[in-house]
């Protein structure tokens, strides 16, 4: 155990600070519009090697030596400088690695670079009214029909997918097959003709995901990712990576500071709520959970920069709970703190984006807010299954004989 | 950068764990808890052979060396074990006298504590719950000390007792010496029983920069604490896994049941991640000063508060059979309740964590 940098790493880093000094942009840049202006900084940090650094150059990539603790070095310096770095969203998020896994060559060079940028938005269309987490039950078709898929049938709680260009999603194509092995993941345009997307408004007020129907939608034949049949193996890979998106400590870490400035600000009998003994004791409480999250975080890192992933596997397949359990909790001791403030309504501006705002109505938000991440990507019982039946060996659900 | 075990700290613990099994499986455990002495020469004996005494004496008095993180690696087993033995009043005791002795009180003490032929222990806390240095009232009036100490691990076993007292201090107080009297506190956990310390004008060396390292040595206790607690909760699982893999209740083994699966998935999910925080929280005391106090504390808060509620449950899982007095679980529950109270409780380091952040 050492967790000092050696020299090679400090150089790296500051290598990293110095590029960031280019951030925000100067003079006539500055004049661009905020997402002109984080494209064109963007393609120079792909370009220095910090950004997509593990992805092939023909793709859009950085294409240098994968190097964790390089990535790792980047996400910190360009967090505390709030430069932008890799997109944070399901193209390039979970799109861009699987079909760096699975895809065609023409698949590859196609969509990944505009999923890299942002240019091409997409979203994932997986979950169904009657399969959500029984997914492997879903039932939306696509019939082969000479040189393209045909598809009908629905989506649910697809997010931003009245904002995406492409949809990734999984689609019953073999209906005489067994469950799992009937599905395959398909990338769809989301412009073609049949496609109705319909907003749904989330409690917190917000409208971020969305029903979609497809009706005789025309999907090219090639855009069929890994084999027919084989969609269920290809959406596991773009899982993991959905659920890394969703466990992400250093978030954590903000909000806590957050909290703690809450809790300064937050005047109770007269003082300072942090000065009262109970807060504090939750405060703490709550701090050992997020400390927890964040120290099992670099052993799974280091576990996995050594080569030996199998060691950190058990907090690996806990990391989603743990992480969505915590938030939880932090966002009620929050709520409390906001006293009589908790009956305030989010504003239009809370609920719009993703970025944190301190406000009494700010946290209603995020307290509403934080249940979702514990539903989506595999609700709280299914992570609880797979701890139970693949961490510790328990017997599986009894089930229905299958039919 | 790499947040991970050496080697050698590997196999260090698959050592440690070897000799466990085999000298101190669940039924010489049984013997030695029913006994109430707490305590096997033959196993001491075992565990000093291994240099297991002298972890943390440095290598010129006849020690490892090694690290307080080396420390915790061999708690969380002797946790997962509920090993009954002077471990870690013995480790703090030489770890005081390590950080805080001078030359001739090294010379003079060092080599039997690494040697495991000197028993030490620690004696810090006093009436009220008052472990914190800043708390302690034992006086010293030049070589004399005199006080009541309360909570004092395995004294009856100890050659040389580690007392705190008025202003921080740390004496060196040999248990044989005049004025110091012994009185069995009863206490819950049979693997490490406590007793009260009465010292009356008794003969003392003062530990030459003990009022500087007091915080340093409650700190690797914090950490001990915490690894131990570790070791014990996840033993509790696995118990409690097996268990469930085999009773059988409505024709299925209960761990089909999804409640009781859920359970027990959450009870690992509690657990497992703290691994990190008391490796961290070990790794602080040696190498991040400014973090040390506060990494020990959250992680003895955390950790000790986690495992006491994961041994309650897994009396639950067991049912009646848990309940009861020839139940394995109760032993390792015992344990997890010394943990929790040793050296301060949750609250109470909660509390410093609160302050040593500047709320
Ligand atoms: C904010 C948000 C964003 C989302 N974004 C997307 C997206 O972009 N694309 C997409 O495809 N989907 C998305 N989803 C959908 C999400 O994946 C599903 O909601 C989720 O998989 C659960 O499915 P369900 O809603 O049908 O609930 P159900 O599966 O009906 O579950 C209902 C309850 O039953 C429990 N349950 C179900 N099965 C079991 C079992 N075997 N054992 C014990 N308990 C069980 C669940 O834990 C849950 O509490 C999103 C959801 C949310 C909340």
């Amino acid at each position: 155990m050492d967790l000092q940098y050696s020299e090679a790493y400090q150089e790296f880093r500051r290598e990293v600070q110095v590029f960031l000094a280019g951030w925000p942009l100067q003079a006539e840049e500055a004049k661009l519009s905020a997402e002109e202006q984080e494209a064109l900084f963007r393609a120079r940090a792909i370009e220095a090697g910090f950004v997509y650094r593990d992805i092939p150059k023909q793709y859009g990539g950085a294409g240098c030596e994968p190097d964790g603790l390089k990535d790792a070095i980047v996400r910190e310096e360009f967090y505390r400088a709030g430069a932008p770095g890799n997109l944070p969203t399901q193209g390039a998020g979970m799109l861009a690695p699987t079909l760096l896994e699975f895809g065609s060559e023409a698949q590859k060079k196609r969509f990944i670079p505009p999923a890299l940028t942002g240019e091409e938005a997409w979203c994932q269309g997986y979950s169904e009214p009657g399969s959500g987490s029984d997914l492997a039950s879903l039932q939306c078709s696509a019939r082969l029909d000479g040189d393209h898929w045909v598809v009908n049938g629905q989506k649910i709680w697809t997010s931003n997918a009245h904002e995406a260009d492409f949809m990734f999603g999984l689609f019953r194509t073999e209906p005489d097959a067994s469950k799992h092995a009937g599905i395959s993941y398909l990338l769809v345009d989301m412009k073609s003709p049949g496609i109705d997307v319909r907003p749904l408004r989330e409690m917190t007020g917000s409208s971020e995901f969305t029903e979609v129907f497809f009706d005789d939608v025309r999907v090219p034949a090639e855009n069929l990712v890994g084999k027919r049949g084989e969609g269920w193996a290809v959406s596991r890979a773009t899982l993991v990576h959905e659920r890394n998106l969703i466990g992400n400590p250093n978030m954590m870490r903000e909000t806590f500071d957050d909290l703690v400035e809450l809790a300064r600000n937050t005047i109770r009998n007269g003082r300072p709520a942090i000065e009262d003994a109970h807060v504090r004791q939750r405060l703490v409480e709550v701090e050992g959970y997020v400390r927890t999250a964040e120290t099992s975080n670099m052993r799974q890192f280091s576990a996995s920069v050594r080569g030996e992933p199998l060691k950190a596997m058990r907090p690996m397949m806990m990391a989603k709970l743990y992480g969505t359990d915590t938030v939880q909790m932090l966002q009620a001791v929050a709520y409390d703190l906001l006293g009589s403030e908790g009956m305030l309504a989010p504003t239009e501006e809370d609920i719009r984006g993703w970025s944190r705002s301190n406000t009494p109505t700010g946290w209603v938000e995020a307290y509403i807010f934080s249940l979702g991440p514990a539903i989506a990507g595999g609700a709280s019982n299914i992570q609880l299954n797979i701890i139970g039946e693949r961490g510790y060996g328990l017997p599986r659900d009894l089930r229905p004989p299958a039919k | 950068m790499d947040f991970g075990l050496t080697e050698e700290q590997e196999m260090l613990q698959e050592t440690v764990c070897g000799f466990v099994n085999n000298e101190c499986p669940p039924t010489r455990l049984r013997e030695i808890f029913d006994s109430g002495t707490g305590y096997d020469a033959a196993l001491w004996g075992g565990m000093a052979e291994m240099g297991l005494a002298g972890l943390v004496v440095p290598g010129a008095y006849g020690g490892a060396g090694m690290e307080v993180l080396d420390l915790a690696l061999v708690a969380e087993v002797l946790g997962g074990a509920a090993l009954p033995g002077p471990f870690i009043g013995h480790s703090l005791a030489s770890l005081a006298i390590a950080l805080g002795g001078d030359e001739a009180q090294k010379q003079q003490w060092l080599p039997g504590l690494a040697e495991g032929s000197t028993v030490g222990t620690v004696a810090f806390c006093e009436q009220g719950s008052a472990w914190e240095p800043e708390a302690w009232r034992a006086t010293r009036r030049d070589d004399r000390v005199s006080g009541r100490k309360l909570y004092v691990p395995h004294a009856d076993v100890a050659d040389l007792l580690v007392v705190g007292v008025e202003g921080g201090e740390l004496l060196l107080v040999e248990r044989n010496g005049d004025g110091v009297e012994l009185l069995g506190m009863d206490g819950i956990d049979r693997t490490r029983p406590v007793f009260q310390v009465d010292l009356v004008d008794s003969p003392c060396q003062v530990l030459c920069d003990g009022a500087g390292i007091a915080g340093r040595v409650r700190d690797a206790g914090l950490v001990l604490l915490a690894a131990d607690s570790f070791g014990a909760a996840s033993k509790l699982i696995d118990l409690s896994v097996e268990y469930a893999g085999t009773r059988e209740q409505f024709g299925f083994k209960i761990g089909q049941f999804q409640a009781v699966k859920h359970q027990l998935a959450r009870l690992g999910t509690d657990i497992e991640p703290t691994r990190a925080l008391f490796w961290h929280a070990a790794y602080a005391a040696d190498h991040l000063p400014q973090e040390a106090a506060h990494s020990a504390a959250l992680a003895k808060s955390h950790i000790t508060d986690r495992a006491m509620s994961t041994a309650r449950m897994a009396v639950e899982l067991y049912g009646g059979l848990g309940f009861t007095w020839e139940c394995d679980v109760q032993m390792w529950f015992k344990r997890a309740m010394f943990n929790r109270a040793f050296l301060g409780t949750p609250e109470a380091h909660r509390e410093r964590c609160a302050a040593l952040a500047g709320w």
